[in-house]
């Protein structure tokens, strides 16, 4: 016999722990608890979002960690091979004993162990093994019969080997199913980039120049990977995520997209994303024209082409930009590309136009929002949840576009500007919202526009303000016509007028808001609300004077004052106010028409495992049925000379064990005692 | 199968003449809606209706009350849909609709007789009567008719307002919340037929109330209920599939979860001669975790494939399906330490408990507080 060594004590004791219970359960639980990790931290951000929500420290903490991604660390790569491994052991320290099991009928089960079951009965009387045969055959029991040493006869029946079955398919699926994930998974790229084969590519440079060792040919496995492609273009890489970089992916063929369709329903909602696509293949050259949609990918030569995305492919736009230093000027045409940037010089300073996306809907629902939800009385909200359907009033705002402008210092304002004009009560304007941090909402101006539905004559009022060299005329004419109107005595008229150049002087500076501030730092308390009107109805006053001399200046036809032209000023006059001041841009840019060019974002697959996790996922949820819903019951019966034994038991001690035990009791004891 | 073995044995050798009128009408049933609507299904869809004319057939042989439970929602959505003759606001106009057919109106009847239920179990527990019992009982049969109706007629009043809103009606978190009443209270029953006691209607009853306060709040305050259209990712036959499986299983957890309540109180010598003995119990509590178990497995699995389909990978460890992960490991540890260790009592019980916890993190958690793929049922 052999002693066995420490070495051999060890292995047992390892082989032990890694295939119990205790182990697997414990697993089980850190695996769970582990997985919580990567859907509470956002996974696969940008490397530098996670500095700014943790500072530098906690970054280089969990970049250690691998929290990033959790789920293709090391660390948890290992759990899960550890899960691998432990069901294994499992499946291989119980299969001896299972099989044995399964084949086994335990004929020769002493008298003694058979009426220690706990579900055994000792009957008076006893029959013919053909009759015991054909009942427990008639209740599905496979059934074997032995003549045993003291004369008896022993059948055994057996029925529900399944049940041991489906230990084996739920496990060995459990394995399947994690080979056919580490097929899928990167783990070789991982391992290319330890050894230093593979190095993710971190600058943004084109395709063409990615280095080979940031490259991966066409006989990768598997991949997951990511390409935008605008219309009428093509690409024959994706790019997958790796880190802090990207590696490129090349592809056995060439995708070209011809079209990217949208549609929506009138709720605004999208319908339909669909890419129309045509698939050339590198080698022979064929072509194939494909549409990939939403929940419809396309399959070629094993890779699978998802819709993932879509946006802005770059878009020629037709601008319209009035030089707000020179409003008088008149607009000149300037053209761009969504998604591009171009250079800008106005008013001989050079500025950054960075264009971004056009967005060519924008369905809003332009209900009053305080009506919707409060207010209402029980019976409005009950009639309200009756019906599945609501009245809800939907327009379409029309094109946007977003763009920045940024100086040469590098700092930037962020506008997003409608090209429809918004009408209101009859009136038309251009809306325009405006921020300086990206974080910021946009907050909107509206320029009027004139009767030819132009922002020339708001530009015209607005190059008045502009000029302060007209102050000392638009403040006469406005004293002229106070002293006309008797509103000012003849000493006031000089304080008049200079109160009136003060006032157009602060607001040139800042609009409402300096004039404001003004009142808010110099005057006393209880005057400001006095004098704040004074500034106020001075400027609404001498607006019109305004526009009369800007009228002469352009050579028009003399201002004609009426309700429907000083709404026209007083709008003009709230839009000047955060021109002068929060704009932050030298030109006004309109979007005066483009030509929608979209893009499609692809996500492009291959992956080898997918048929073995789905074959493993097959025989789990057999498995699983077998094993909970095939009973494993076994009957001994044991006819003797005078009486009788039977026993039965089953892997499951139930409410079912005792219906099933009080019934091949009663059966059998009419069968033993003849009246069957 | 285990719970269909015993039937086997007894029952299903006879079957009866009404389970052959049953599915005779059910493959009636399917055959007209082959006529009427087959040349809209594709070859899934086809197969779902095939697989849906086996299953219920199976269903109503293997639970003897499903055969009048079945064909009495069906009639009433039908009658519904004669109602509207296909104008929505028939619903508004006509009485019935208005206030027994409509939707809305029957799945608010749902909420009102569930509750009504709950009080009644409560009652019949502390006065001790089986006749109240029994009332309770038919309560939440009637509530239950209620809400499939209702959800059958809100799958047509979807065509009704535009055919390519259509939908049925799993796609958000107030249909999905419908059926999770539904499919709670149908199980509860089962298991109360099945192990011949009405008591756990108490403690069953209460997570459903739960359930219904929620839809009351999301309908009254969010007006949650109305119908929108589907967004291109759900757009696919696998909806159809995946959903209900997933709350069978949800629905499961949460009775085992409850009982696992009453367990721990019965155990403890509270309410103790009121309610079943703790093992049967305990007993009810492993079935619903089993079969909740299988049914969950499934529908994480049928997820994977749609997946795979919509988002270019059976497994993006989103939230969601992580969460369905940690899910499923807490299930199956539970059920290897009951069925290999053979544990039984207290710390199966507050595991159950617990495990509900996890399961409606999983379920609405997830969507009020992580972000992700699965991002179709937000608050």
């Amino acid at each position: 016999m052999k002693t066995p060594t420490r070495s051999t004590v060890f292995w047992a004791s390892l082989f032990d722990l890694l295939s119990s219970m205790r182990f697997a359960i414990g697993l089980l639980t850190i695996l769970a608890i582990a997985s919580v990790i990567g859907t509470v931290l956002q996974q696969n951000q940008p490397y530098p979002n996670y500095v700014i929500e943790f500072g530098q420290f906690w970054f280089t903490v969990f970049e250690w960690l691998g929290l990033f991604d959790v789920y293709h660390s090391a660390w948890f790569l290992i759990l899960l091979a550890f899960l691998v491994l432990s069901t294994s052991l499992c499946i291989w320290r119980n299969t001896p004993g299972f099989l044995k099991e399964m084949r086994g009928w335990r004929e020769h089960a002493s008298e003694r162990s058979l009426a220690a079951m706990s579900h055994t009965a000792l009957l008076q009387g006893t029959g013919t093994p053909e009759t015991v045969q054909a009942y427990l055959t008639s209740q599905g029991f496979a059934i074997k019969t032995a003549q045993r040493e003291d004369g008896s006869t022993m059948v055994v029946g057996k029925r529900g080997a399944g049940n041991k079955l489906g230990y084996f398919f739920a496990h060995i699926a459990l394995v399947v199913i994690c080979i056919g994930g580490l097929m899928d998974g990167n783990l070789p790229l991982k391992i290319g980039e330890l050894v230093g084969t593979i190095r993710p590519e971190t600058r943004d440079i084109p395709q063409g120049q990615v280095p080979a060792e940031s490259r991966l040919s066409t006989s990768n496995l598997s991949f997951r990977g990511n390409v935008t492609i605008p219309e009428n273009s093509s690409a024959d890489v994706v790019f997958l995520n790796a880190g802090r970089g990207y590696l490129v992916q090349d592809l056995p063929f060439i995708i070209t997209l011809k079209k990217f369709r949208v549609e929506y329903y009138p709720t605004g909602m999208p319908k339909l994303f669909a890419s129309d696509i045509v698939i050339t293949d590198k080698a022979s050259g064929k072509t194939r024209e494909e549409t990939v949609k939403v929940n419809h990918p396309v399959h070629v030569d094993g890779v699978a082409i998802y819709q993932a995305s879509f946006g802005d492919g770059g878009s020629p736009l037709a601008l319209t930009a009035w030089n707000l230093a020179a409003p008088a000027m008149g607009p000149i045409k300037v053209e761009g590309r969504s998604m591009n940037q171009q250079p800008l010089i106005a008013n001989g300073k050079p500025y950054s136009l960075e264009f971004g996306e056009l967005r060519v809907f924008n369905i809003q629902d332009m209900r009053d929002n305080s009506t919707v939800a409060v207010n209402k009385t029980f019976n409005e909200l009950l009639s309200q949840a009756q019906s599945v359907q609501h009245e809800k009033n939907l327009a379409n705002a029309g094109p946007t576009i977003q763009f920045k402008l940024r100086d040469n210092q590098g700092q930037a304002f962020e506008y997003h500007t409608y090209m429809s004009p918004l009408v209101l009560e009859g009136r038309s304007y251009i809306v325009t919202g405006v921020r300086k941090e990206v974080g910021q909402p946009f907050s909107y101006l509206r320029l009027p526009l004139d009767q030819e539905g132009s922002l020339q004559s708001f530009m015209r009022l607005y190059a008045t303000l502009h000029d302060t060299s007209l102050y000392p005329e638009i403040a006469r004419r406005a004293a002229a016509k106070a002293l006309a109107g008797s509103s000012i005595s003849p000493e006031m008229q000089q304080q008049f007028q200079f109160s009136v150049e003060f006032v157009l002087n602060r607001f040139h500076e800042g609009g409402f808001r300096a004039l404001d501030e003004f009142v808010q730092a110099r005057v006393p308390a209880d005057k400001q609300a006095e004098v704040g009107q004074t500034y106020i109805k001075i400027l609404q006053a001498v607006v019109v004077d305004m526009m009369e001399i800007a009228h002469q200046r352009a050579g028009l036809a003399p201002f004609q004052l009426n309700e429907n032209n000083y709404r026209f000023l007083l709008d003009s006059l709230v839009a000047a106010g955060i021109l002068v001041r929060d704009y932050g841009s030298p030109v006004f840019l309109q979007l005066s028409g483009f030509e929608q060019v979209q893009a499609t974002g692809l996500q492009l697959t291959r992956s080898p495992g997918k048929n073995v996790v789905y074959f493993g996922s097959l025989i789990l949820v057999l498995g699983i049925l077998c094993m909970f819903y095939i009973r494993e019951v076994r009957v001994w019966v044991r006819l003797g000379a005078q009486d009788t034994r039977l026993a039965v038991s089953s892997n499951r001690k139930n409410r079912d064990l005792e219906q099933d035990f009080a019934r091949h009791q009663a059966r059998l004891l009419e069968i033993v005692q003849g009246k069957a | 199968m285990e719970l269909v073995h015993s039937q086997l044995n007894t029952s299903q050798k006879r079957l009866d003449v009404f389970d052959w009128l049953y599915a005779a009408l059910i493959v009636v049933a399917a055959v007209v809606a082959e006529q009427q609507y087959g040349q809209y299904m594709d070859i899934y869809e086809h197969s779902i209706l095939i697989g849906s004319t086996l299953g219920l057939i199976a269903l109503g042989w293997f639970w003897k009350s499903w055969r009048w439970f079945f064909p009495l929602t069906g009639a009433l959505a039908l009658a519904a849909i004669a109602l509207y003759a296909g104008d929505i606001n028939q619903g508004q106009s006509r009485f019935f609709l208005r206030y027994l057919l409509s939707s809305q109106s029957a799945i608010m009847w749902m909420c009102t007789l569930f509750f009504l239920a709950m009080a009644v179990f409560w009652a019949a527990l502390f006065s001790r009567s089986a006749f109240l019992e029994q009332f309770a009982t038919g309560l939440t049969w009637a509530a239950s008719v209620m809400g499939l109706t209702g959800l059958f007629v809100r799958w047509d009043e979807s065509y009704l307002i535009s055919p390519d809103i259509g939908h049925i009606p799993v796609s958000n978190l107030y249909e999905v919340f419908v059926l999770f009443c539904l499919i709670t209270a149908l199980m509860y029953l089962y298991y109360a037929e099945r192990v011949a006691t009405r008591r756990m209607g108490a403690f069953v009853l209460p997570i459903i109330c739960a359930a219904v306060g929620f839809i009351l709040w999301y309908t009254f305050d969010r007006q949650a209920h109305e119908i929108q259209p589907l967004i291109p990712a759900l757009q696919s036959w696998w909806m159809k599939i995946h959903v209900p499986t997933n709350f069978i299983g949800y629905g499961a957890f949460a009775i085992a979860a409850m009982l696992g309540i009453a367990e721990r109180l019965v155990s403890r010598g509270v309410l103790a001669d009121r309610l079943p003995s703790a093992d049967i119990m305990e007993e009810v509590m492993y079935r619903a975790i089993a079969v909740g178990f299988l049914f969950f497995t499934i529908a994480t699995i049928l997820g994977a494939m749609w997946a795979a389909d919509a988002w270019g990978g059976y497994w993006s460890w989103d939230p969601k399906e992580t969460w369905a992960l940690i899910v499923w490991l807490n299930y199956a540890a539970w059920l290897h330490v009951r069925l290999v260790k053979g544990w039984r009592g207290a710390v199966l019980s507050w595991w159950a408990i617990i495990g509900l916890f996890v399961t409606t993190f999983a379920f609405i958690g997830v969507n009020m507080f992580l972000s992700g793929l699965h991002s179709y049922g937000a608050l």
